[in-house]
C-alpha cells in the first residue's frame, strides 16, 4: 500500500498540470443496498459491516477506492447509520492523508434515488465521481476508465455515465450468474461502447428480445451481450445527480435511471460501458454472491485485497499451502483436519477429529470434537459443540450450536441464535431472534421498514437476554430463535440466492423446463414466417395500427369532453398532445375528431330515437369549432370528406342516404369550404365506379356550387 | 464435389419493366454485352461446379434460356433447364424440381448474381461445419454505401430490400438471426435462448444476403415438404432454420434420412461419444455442440441442434444482384469500371473495350470505362462516357452518350443526347431526341426532337 501511495501522488501531480481547475476525485459510497436480501442479518447489523472473510465489506470498498486514487469519499448511511458511523470513526479510514471519508446520514431514504437526491442537495460533488455501493469488492484501476469517460465528455457533453462491466456468462439453465444476479442482456455499440439497451430481470415469458430498429439506422452493427455482468461501479458526471433530482420518481439506479436514460431520446443523454478483463470487480448482492466473492478472495483473485495483506485493521494472517489462512493463537487438535481454501480467525479453538473445508471461521470461535464443517461462513465467537454437522451455512456472531445439531445446506443463523441439541435445521431456513417483520416487502424490494427496524433493534434481545421466553423455541430443545416462515413463492426461488450450491435435482428440473419452453417456441414459430410475409405485403400494418389507436384515443378524449363538459380549448390541447405522441398530421386529428362527432351523433340518435339529421346538426353546431384548428388547408378538409365517405361505407351506414345533407350542413357551418368539395369531386373523377357513389349523390350540390362560383366570377 | 447447383434464373420480373419482356427474360439481360446469367454460370464453372439445374419461371422463356445455354456452354457444363409456374416463389421452385435433386448438398444461387466470390468457398464452409444451411453474405456494394452515405439515415427507408439484418456469433461463422431489410422498419426480435447459448451476438445491418445458399438436401426437402406454406427461401426457409437451430425438428423426425445422417445420429444419441470426439478434436467446440451437451457435459434429455452458417465475403470482393433498374445500371457501370475483371474483356490503354469490328467516325471519342460491341457504328463528333453500347448499333453524328446502357441493334439519329438511361434492343431514336434517366423498352421509337426525363417508355 505504501508503494501505491507513492504512485498516486505522482499521478495526482500530473493531473494537476493537465487540468488547472482540478477537482479532487470523489466517490459516493452507498452504505445501504436498499434491499432486503440479507435479512434477517441486516435487521441487526448494516450489510456493509458484515464480515467477508473476516473483514467488513466496507473495508474492501474503501481500500479499493483509496488505491484507485480517489481522494474524497462520501459514505451515505441510512439503515443502522449509527453503527456505520461508529465503525468508521474507529477505523483507520478517517485519519488517512489524501483520503477523506465523510459520512452523510439520512433516516428516511428508501432508495438509491433518494440518497443521490439528498447528496445533490448537500452540494458536495464538484466533478466526475465514482458511484459504488459499500458491498463492492474490486481491484480494478480506475485510471483508464476515468480517462475514457473524460475524453468522451470533452467531445459530447451528454455522455453522463460510464458503467463498468465484466465477462461472466450466466448459466443457461438457472439464468443467473455465479454471483446469483439475474442474467443481463445488453446491446452495445461495438465501436463507441455506448450502451443502447439494458435488460436485467429478463421477462421469462418473452422468448424474444425486442430491439428498436433505430439502433441500427445509426450504427451498422451492434453487439448483443448476454455474457457480461454489471459490476455496479459507475463513473458519473455531476449531471447524474441533477437528473435524479429532476426525475424524482427515479429510485433504482438500473431499473429506473439507466433504463430511463436509454428510453428517453429527447435529452439525448448517453451511457457508455467500460469492460475490465484482468481485474476483479463484483458486488455482493445476495447470499450466493457472498459465497462466490468469499471464495474469490480466498483464492486471491482480488489481490491485493486478500486476508494476508493488511489493507484495513484486519488481523495478521498467514497463508499456508492449499490456500489455508491462519490467524495467530489458534488452538487446534492434532486429530482435526483443516482442508483447502479455509480461513481460521484469531483465538479459535478446534476440537478432536473435526473436519473443516472450504469455510471461513471467524475470531474466537469454539469448535468441539467430531464436527464436520463444509462451505460454511462462521463469524465471530460462535460455539459449535461436539458432533455437529454444517454444510453451506452462514452463522453470525454469537451463535451456539448444541451437540449433535445439524444444518442442512443454505441455512442462515442470525446473531446469537441457539440451535438445540440434535436439532436438524431444514434447508434454506433463516433463523433469527427477531420476529419476522409482518409487513412483507413491496415488490420493489425497498427496505421501507428500515426506520422501523431501528425500533426493534433497540429492544433487541442482545441486551435483555431474558426475552428468550417470548421467542418461540422452534429451533430445538433449549434453542433460541425463530425460523422465519418463507412464503410458498419465495421458497421456490430460495435456492437461487442461497450460499449453498444449486442441487443437481433442481438443475435437471430446470433443464427440462428450458427444453419444454423451446418446444413451445418452435411451435409458435411455425406461424411466424407467414406473419412475416403478410407484413411484407402490407408493410403499413403498423402505421394502420397506430392510426387506429390514435383514433380511439381521440374519440375517448372527445367523449370525455362531451360528458364532462370540458372546455373546448382543453379538448384541443389534449388532442394536440395525442397528435404529438402519435406523430400524426393535422388532417388525422381533423378526421379523427370528425369521426368521433359523427359517432356521437349516431349514438345519440339511436339512443334517443331522434332524427339522425337533427342529432348531427346539434353535435356539429356544438362541437364543430373543435375542427377549426386542424382544418388549415383544403387538403385537411378533403380528408374530412373522405373520412365521412368511409363512415358512410363502414361504421355508420345510416349516414349513407344523408351524405349530401350532412355535407351541405358542413358547408353551411363553414367547416368545409366549397373549394374542398370541388377538389374532392375532381379527385374522384378518375376513381372506380364503386368509389364514386357519393360524388354522384352530391352531384347536384356540386353543380350548384360550381354555378355559384361561376356567378361570382 | 458432391454438390448439385440450382440456379434460380427467374422470369420476367415486373421490377425490371420495361427492360424485360417475353423475348428478353431477366436472366438474359445484358451486362457488359453478355447475359447476366453467364456471370453466375462461369463463376460456378471456376469452382468446378458443373452439374447445374437452371430453373426458369414461366413457360414462355425457358426455351430462350435453354437455347442460349446450350449454344454457349454445350461442352463446358452439364445444364438442365426446368421451368416452373410463375409466382411460386423460390421455395416453390425448389419444391417443383425436387425430383431432380439427388446430391447430398444443394447450392442454390440466384441467376441475377454478379460477383467474384467463389461459390466453392461457400460450399467448403458448409461442409466444414456440417451445416444445414450456409448463406453467403457480403458487404453492401460500394455504390450502395455511397448512396447511403450521401443521404444519411433516410436512405434506409428508401431501399429496404438491399439490407439484411443478421446476427452472427463472435467468430462470424454462425448465423444466429436473420431478417429481411424490410423489417428494419419494425423492431428486431431476437430469440433469447440463442443469445443465451452463444453469449455474445453481433448484429449487423451492413451485410447483404447474396442469395447464394448451400443446403443439406435432406433437410431442405424435409422443410419444404412439412411447411407447405413456405414460399421464399430467404423469407421463410432460412429464417425458420435459423430460429430452430437449437431445437432442431429436422434430424430426428422422419426416419427417411437415417442412412444419410447416420453419423450425426450416432453422435447425438450418445453424449459420451460426442464428448470424447470433442475432446479428441483439438478445436474448440461450437456453441451448438456445447449446448447439445448441456451444462457440465450432462444433458438429461437429448438436445438436437443444427448449424446455420455464414460465409462472409471479404470487403474487396464485388457482389451485386441485378434486381432493379438501378441495379442494372450500377452493375453495368461497375463491370466496365471498378469491377472490370468480371467482364473477362481486355481493356485497351484508354481503359475501354472497343470491338475490332466497331467503326468510329471522325472526332468521335470513346472515354474510359466504356464498351462498344461488335459491328456497331458511330458517326462523327460523338462522345461516349462510362457507357455500354451493344452489338450492331447504328449511331449518327453529334451523339452524346453518358452513363447509359444501350443494348443491341439500336439506331440513334444525329444529335441525340442520352444520359443515365437504359435503351433496350431494337429501339429507334430519331434525330435530336434527348433522354435523361429514362428506360426504353424493346422496339420503341422515340420521335425526332422529343425530350424525356426520368420516364419509362415501352411499346404498347
Amino acid at each position: 500500500m505504501v508503494a501505491k501511495k507513492g504512485a498516486k501522488a505522482g499521478g495526482a501531480s500530473e493531473d494537476a498540470v493537465e487540468d488547472l481547475a482540478r477537482v479532487p476525485l470523489q466517490a459516493i459510497l452507498l452504505a445501504d443496498s436498499f434491499t432486503t436480501k440479507f435479512r434477517p442479518i441486516t435487521l441487526e447489523c448494516p450489510k456493509v459491516l458484515l464480515p467477508l472473510v473476516n473483514t467488513p465489506m466496507i473495508d474492501y470498498t474503501l481500500a479499493w477506492l483509496e488505491s484507485a486514487d480517489v481522494e474524497e469519499v462520501f459514505v451515505f448511511c441510512c439503515s443502522h447509520s449509527k453503527q456505520i458511523i461508529n465503525y468508521l470513526d474507529k477505523s483507520k479510514w478517517t485519519n488517512q492523508p489524501n483520503f477523506s471519508v465523510t459520512t452523510i446520514e439520512s433516516q428516511n431514504c428508501i432508495s438509491a434515488g433518494d440518497a443521490l437526491r439528498l447528496i445533490y442537495e448537500r452540494n458536495v460533488i464538484q466533478g466526475d465521481f465514482i458511484l459504488v455501493s459499500g458491498d463492492t469488492v474490486s481491484n480494478m484501476m480506475l485510471t483508464q476508465a476515468l480517462q475514457e469517460h473524460k475524453e468522451r465528455r470533452k467531445k459530447d457533453n451528454n455522455a453522463v455515465m460510464t458503467m463498468v462491466i465484466k465477462q461472466s456468462k450466466p448459466s443457461q439453465i438457472t439464468r443467473q450468474t455465479r454471483l446469483g444476479t439475474d442474467e443481463l442482456i445488453m446491446a452495445i455499440d461495438p465501436t463507441t461502447k455506448q450502451l443502447l439497451y439494458y435488460e436485467d430481470k429478463a421477462d421469462d415469458s418473452k422468448q424474444t428480445l425486442t430491439l428498436d430498429k433505430s439502433f441500427l439506422s445509426e450504427n451498422p452493427s451492434l453487439s448483443l451481450l448476454n455474457d457480461k455482468q454489471d459490476c455496479y461501479i459507475d463513473i458519473c458526471s455531476p449531471e447524474v445527480l441533477s437528473l435524479f433530482t429532476d426525475n424524482f420518481d427515479y429510485q433504482h439506479l438500473r431499473r429506473h435511471f439507466v433504463k430511463g436514460l436509454l428510453v428517453d431520446d429527447i435529452m439525448g443523454y448517453k451511457i457508455f460501458t467500460h469492460e475490465i478483463h484482468s481485474s476483479y470487480a463484483a458486488r455482493i448482492d445476495n447470499f450466493r454472491s457472498y459465497d462466490s466473492v468469499s471464495k474469490d478472495i480466498i483464492q486471491r483473485w482480488t489481490y491485493p485485497l486478500v486476508p494476508d495483506v493488511q489493507f484495513s485493521i484486519n488481523n495478521p494472517t498467514k497463508l499456508e499451502r492449499h490456500g489455508i489462512y491462519r490467524a495467530s493463537n489458534i488452538t487446534q487438535s492434532r486429530s482435526s483436519q483443516v482442508g483447502p481454501f479455509t480461513y481460521i480467525g484469531i483465538d479459535t479453538v478446534i476440537g478432536n477429529n473435526t473436519v473443516i473445508s472450504n469455510s471461513v471461521i471467524g475470531d474466537g470461535c469454539k469448535i468441539g470434537s467430531n464436527v464436520a464443517i463444509d462451505g460454511c461462513y462462521i463469524w465471530h465467537n460462535v460455539t459449535i459443540q461436539d458432533g455437529c454437522k454444517l454444510r453451506h451455512a452462514i452463522l453470525c456472531d454469537g451463535v451456539v450450536m448444541k451437540p449433535g445439531a445439524v444444518l442442512e445446506p443454505g441455512v442462515v443463523l442470525s446473531y446469537k441464535v441457539i440451535v438445540g441439541q440434535e436439532f436438524v435445521v431444514p434447508s434454506y431456513s433463516k433463523v433469527s431472534l427477531l420476529p419476522q417483520p409482518v409487513k412483507q416487502d413491496s415488490d420493489e424490494e425497498l427496505e421501507y421498514a428500515d426506520s422501523n427496524t431501528e425500533v426493534i433493534v433497540t429492544t433487541n434481545p442482545l441486551e435483555n437476554g431474558d426475552s428468550t421466553n417470548n421467542i418461540g423455541s422452534d429451533i430445538g430443545e433449549n434453542g433460541r430463535g425463530v425460523i422465519w416462515s418463507i412464503s410458498e413463492v419465495d421458497h421456490e426461488e430460495e435456492w437461487r440466492h442461497s450460499v449453498s450450491p444449486i442441487p443437481d435435482s433442481k438443475l435437471i428440473e430446470l433443464t427440462q423446463l428450458v427444453n419444454e419452453d423451446l418446444e413451445v417456441l418452435i411451435q409458435d414459430d411455425q406461424f411466424l414466417p407467414i406473419d412475416v410475409r403478410e407484413s411484407d405485403t402490407e408493410s403499413d400494418g403498423d402505421v394502420r395500427d397506430e392510426s387506429q389507436h390514435f383514433e380511439k384515443e381521440v374519440e375517448a378524449t372527445f367523449l370525455r369532453g362531451v360528458n364532462e363538459n370540458v372546455k373546448e380549448e382543453h379538448i384541443i390541447l389534449e388532442v394536440n398532445s395525442l397528435r404529438l405522441s402519435y406523430n400524426m398530421a393535422s388532417e388525422n386529428c381533423a378526421s379523427a375528431l370528425f369521426y368521433s362527432m359523427m359517432k356521437l351523433a349516431l349514438d345519440n340518435s339511436r339512443n334517443l330515437g331522434q332524427d339522425l339529421v337533427k342529432c348531427t346538426n346539434d353535435v356539429v353546431s356544438k362541437w364543430g369549432k373543435l375542427l377549426r384548428p386542424y382544418l388549415q388547408g383544403v387538403d385537411d378538409e378533403i380528408e374530412v370528406i373522405m373520412k365521412f365517405e368511409e363512415i358512410c361505407l363502414e361504421s355508420g351506414k345510416e349516414y349513407a342516404p344523408l351524405f349530401v345533407k350532412v355535407l351541405h350542413f358542413l358547408y353551411d357551418k363553414d367547416i368545409i369550404q366549397e373549394e374542398a368539395i370541388l377538389n374532392w369531386a375532381n379527385e374522384k373523377e378518375d376513381a372506380d365506379e364503386s368509389d364514386k357513389v357519393f360524388v354522384k349523390q352530391a352531384e347536384k350540390f356540386i353543380q350548384w356550387l360550381n354555378e355559384a362560383s361561376e356567378e361570382e366570377d | 464435389m458432391d454438390f448439385q447447383v440450382v440456379v434460380l434464373a427467374g422470369g420476367t420480373s415486373k421490377k425490371l419493366a420495361p427492360l424485360v419482356s417475353k423475348d428478353v427474360p431477366k436472366s438474359l439481360l445484358p451486362v457488359a454485352n453478355r447475359p447476366v446469367l453467364s456471370y453466375v454460370l462461369e463463376l460456378l464453372e471456376q469452382s468446378n461446379l458443373k452439374d447445374l439445374i437452371v430453373v426458369v419461371e414461366g413457360e414462355d422463356t425457358d426455351g430462350l434460356v435453354e437455347n442460349w445455354i446450350s449454344e454457349a456452354y454445350v461442352d463446358r457444363l452439364h445444364v438442365q433447364v426446368a421451368s416452373v409456374p410463375e409466382e411460386v416463389g423460390t421455395a416453390g421452385a425448389l419444391r417443383a424440381i425436387a425430383h431432380h435433386l439427388t446430391a447430398s448438398d444443394i447450392l442454390v444461387v440466384s441467376g441475377d448474381l454478379v460477383c467474384d466470390i467463389s461459390p466453392g468457398a461457400v460450399a467448403a464452409a458448409h461442409r466444414r461445419h456440417d451445416a444445414v444451411v450456409t448463406a453467403m453474405l457480403c458487404s453492401v456494394p460500394v455504390s450502395g454505401t455511397q448512396d447511403s452515405a450521401s443521404s444519411g439515415g433516410k436512405d434506409k427507408t428508401k431501399k429496404p430490400g438491399k439490407f439484411n439484418i443478421v446476427g452472427l456469433d463472435l467468430t462470424q461463422q454462425f448465423l444466429l438471426y436473420i431478417a429481411a431489410g424490410i423489417d428494419v422498419e419494425k423492431d428486431l426480435r431476437v430469440q433469447k435462448n440463442i443469445l443465451r447459448a452463444v453469449g455474445k451476438m453481433e448484429i449487423r445491418a451492413d451485410l447483404m444476403d447474396a442469395h447464394l445458399y448451400a443446403f443439406k438436401r435432406s433437410v431442405l426437402q424435409q422443410v419444404l415438404n412439412q411447411k407447405q406454406s413456405f414460399r421464399s427461401l430467404k423469407q421463410d426457409v432460412v429464417p425458420y432454420l435459423v430460429k430452430s437451430q437449437l431445437r432442431s425438428e429436422i434430424l430426428f423426425n422422419g426416419g427417411a434420412q437415417v442412412e444419410e445422417n447416420g453419423n450425426e445420429k450416432d453422435a447425438f444419441s450418445n453424449n459420451k461419444v460426442m464428448l470424447s470426439q470433442l475432446l479428441a478434436n483439438a478445436s474448440t467446440p461450437s456453441f451448438h455442440e456445447l449446448y447439445a451437451l448441456g451444462p457440465n457435459g450432462f444433458a438429461p434429455s437429448e438436445r438436437k441442434t443444427h448449424k446455420c452458417c455464414v460465409y462472409i465475403a471479404s470487403k474487396n470482393t464485388y457482389c451485386a444482384r441485378l434486381n432493379s433498374i438501378q441495379a442494372f445500371s450500377d452493375i453495368n457501370r461497375d463491370v466496365i469500371g471498378d469491377a472490370s475483371h468480371l467482364s473477362r474483356c481486355s481493356f485497351s490503354v484508354h481503359n475501354n473495350v472497343i470491338h475490332p469490328s466497331a467503326v468510329l467516325g471522325l472526332k468521335t471519342t470513346v472515354g474510359p470505362q466504356c464498351m462498344l460491341g461488335e459491328g456497331s457504328q458511330m458517326g462523327d463528333k460523338c462522345s461516349v462516357k462510362r457507357s455500354v453500347i451493344g452489338r450492331h448499333c447504328r449511331i449518327g453524328s453529334n451523339v452524346k452518350v453518358v452513363n447509359s446502357v444501350i443494348m443491341n441493334h439500336v439506331t440513334i439519329g444525329d444529335g441525340c443526347s442520352i444520359q443515365g438511361s437504359v435503351i433496350s434492343s431494337n429501339v429507334q431514336l430519331q434525330e435530336r431526341a434527348v433522354l435523361k434517366d429514362c428506360q426504353i423498352g424493346a422496339g420503341f421509337v422515340v420521335t425526332a426532337g422529343s425530350e424525356y426525363k426520368g420516364e419509362s417508355l415501352a411499346r404498347k
